[in-house]
């Protein structure tokens, strides 16, 4: 535990030596800290409402103005943060073991797996995010679950397809034949010799991930086919200030703002981990 | 090559059978029936029946998944439920909106995204590469539904420069409600296809035929515009392709922004409708140019860099 907690912080230090590898943990690292005390920095109730405070502007008491049901845009717009992670990363986690799992055993195993895993990888990836994620939202129905779900099936082919090109690099190497001459099984082999050459390169695409994710289920609640109001998320803000952009457009950028900051600092984050963790594609950039 | 061309397309059509039958079964497996959730609470006993009939629901699910087949086939989708139209005829009326738009917004992003990126590569590390580099990332950032939005806000709402609803009519009117949709998908593409092109410049910058080329002393602009720019701007297409899933999504979203006819509206018109043949027919028609272009890049790479055949 101890040698892998002193590896983190290698990495975290060798981000922070980086600019924009700095300006993305900082935006992250804010976002997620205000995600997580939410409940206690916010100004007003997020879905109180208070009619006669109704569509406000910026003011000294309301800094992003207020809704046409008079509740505060700044309260709702850190809740929101809360709702985007809480979609985000069980959905970037999930895709990411699932990906990993499968990527491993198609790259490790016997032929006719690896083409039926990649044809389902394929296949997958074949619809395009957003009409999928609509036509299983037509049939389940919409909720912060489906949105998740969704998001989690249309990532599983990149982490794998990344897994099991990682697992076929790695099965000729020397270390793991020596593994195999000495009796290692194959769980042995993959759980212990192979994961952590892998998983590294996967932590790079999730911080990669996060931003596409967050955008996605903005995108659904904005669509009015994501989280249900009157739960606060940074897409629905979207809906109400679309709805009424000539009364609140304070509304829109309270909204777009966010999703475009966390979509940077990502981004940032992903990119200079991605230097860190393996410097060779630095050349990519 | 040959023998690549015909594995990649009967690798598209398997990945595309595969959809379709996971679509269908998925569709079928909803619970409560799909009549009533259609026809909704008040529809008569024979209004449901002739709807089930036509569907073909009272039949096994493997020989409805056989009609559907046969229905695609002979390039029938299904009927529109509430219209009696055909759903090809529906969303083939709507697609040539959204090919328009995610055309235009390929083409301008392309154009600036070639020319940043050969100008930061041309120029390596000076300022100006820094700042392109730095706008490139930002852009990237930027998904096309929030910059639709803001665009919506600023330039149509506020400023009132552009038309905020609709398509237009004539070449010029169309054209004009253009703009702001085709700015929004293309904003994230310049900063993307910048990078890639500055990449793979430096890449070719540094081979042998360039070497050889500056030896012979032609000048350093003629040695960018007809020897290195023709090779680094390859993998733009290969990108382009790929991105056809990534295009298509966010033209649903910029669609809904600007109330731009397409089969993103139409997409979600019918969900909220319960439309089902119509979403089934656009969800199909989309996953099948998704899947097409994405085969075409792969071709189009093979051909241009044949290591990539035996890769595969």
């Amino acid at each position: 535990m101890s040698k892998s907690r002193s590896e983190l912080s290698i990495i975290l230090r060798g981000v922070a030596k980086d600019p924009l590898g700095l300006i993305g943990l900082i935006i992250v690292g804010a976002i997620v800290i205000s995600a997580i005390f939410a409940a206690w920095i916010v100004p007003y109730d997020p879905i109180g409402m208070n009619i006669p405070d109704r569509m406000q502007g910026p003011s000294w008491s309301h800094w992003l103005g207020t809704d046409n049901l008079g509740r505060d845009t700044l309260s709702r717009v850190i809740m929101g943060g809360q709702v985007a992670l809480k979609v985000a990363l069980p959905a970037v986690f999930g895709a990411m073991a699932i990906g990993l799992t499968l990527g491993m055993i198609a790259g490790y195993g016997p032929r006719w797996l690896d083409n039926l895993l990649m044809l389902f990888f394929d296949t997958l990836r074949s619809f395009p995010t957003v009409m999928f994620a609509l036509a299983v939202v037509a049939l389940v129905g919409p909720s912060l679950q489906t949105v998740v779900l969704v998001v989690m099936a249309t990532s599983i082919p990149t982490y794998g397809r990344v897994a099991r090109t990682q697992t076929l690099t790695l099965r000729n190497s020397e270390f793991i034949l020596a593994e195999r001459a000495m009796g290692a099984s194959m769980v042995r082999i993959l759980g212990v010799h192979m994961l952590p050459n892998i998983i590294g390169v996967l932590g790079v695409l999730a911080a990669m991930d996060v931003p596409t994710v967050i955008a996605l289920e903005a995108g659904l609640s904005f669509l009015g086919l994501g989280v249900k109001p009157p739960t606060p998320s940074w897409g629905a803000l979207l809906k109400d200030g679309y709805a009424l952009i000539r009364q609140t457009p304070w509304l829109v950028v309270g909204g777009g703002l966010p999703i475009i900051l966390a979509t940077l600092g990502f981004t940032f984050l992903g990119e200079s981990l991605r230097d860190v963790v393996d410097p060779k594609l630095r050349k990519n950039r | 090559m040959f023998i690549y061309t015909v594995k990649r397309f009967a690798l598209a059509g398997l990945i595309l059978i595969v959809a379709v039958t996971a679509m269908f079964l998925m569709i079928r497996a909803v619970p409560g029936d799909p009549v009533s959730i259609m026809l909704g609470p008040r529809a008569t006993p024979e209004l449901k029946a002739s709807l089930i009939a036509q569907m073909a629901l009272d039949q096994p699910i493997w020989k409805q998944l056989l009609i559907y087949y046969g229905g695609l086939l002979r390039g029938d989708l299904g009927i529109d439920v509430f219209s009696g139209r055909s759903v090809v005829e529906i969303v083939f009326q709507q697609l040539p909106y959204t090919l328009e738009m995610i055309t235009l917004s390929v083409v301008w992003s392309a154009t600036l995204g070639i020319a940043l990126g050969a100008y930061a590569a041309a120029n390596p590390n000076t300022m100006i590469d820094r700042i392109a580099a730095a706008v490139s990332v930002s852009f990237v950032a930027a998904p096309a539904f929030v910059v639709a939005l803001l665009a919506l806000l600023i330039f149509a709402v506020q400023l009132q420069w552009f038309p905020a609803i609709g398509a237009g009519e004539g070449f010029w009117g169309r054209l004009n409600h253009l703009v702001l949709p085709s700015f929004a998908i293309g904003l994230s593409w310049v900063g993307y296809i910048a990078r890639l092109v500055r990449a793979s410049m430096l890449e070719v910058l540094g081979e042998g035929h360039i070497r050889t080329a500056r030896a012979f002393g032609i000048s350093e602009r003629r040695i960018i515009m007809s020897y290195a720019l023709r090779i680094a701007i390859l993998p733009v297409f290969t990108v382009i392709g790929v991105g056809m899933g990534f295009l298509l999504s966010s033209a649903v979203f910029t669609e809904i922004v600007f109330a731009r006819p397409g089969i993103g509206k139409l997409v979600i018109d019918s969900i909220t409708t319960r439309n089902y043949p119509v979403v089934m027919g656009t969800v199909l028609v989309s996953t099948g140019l998704f899947v097409l272009s994405t085969a075409i890049a792969d071709l189009l790479n093979a051909l241009l860099d044949p290591r990539a055949r035996s890769a595969k």
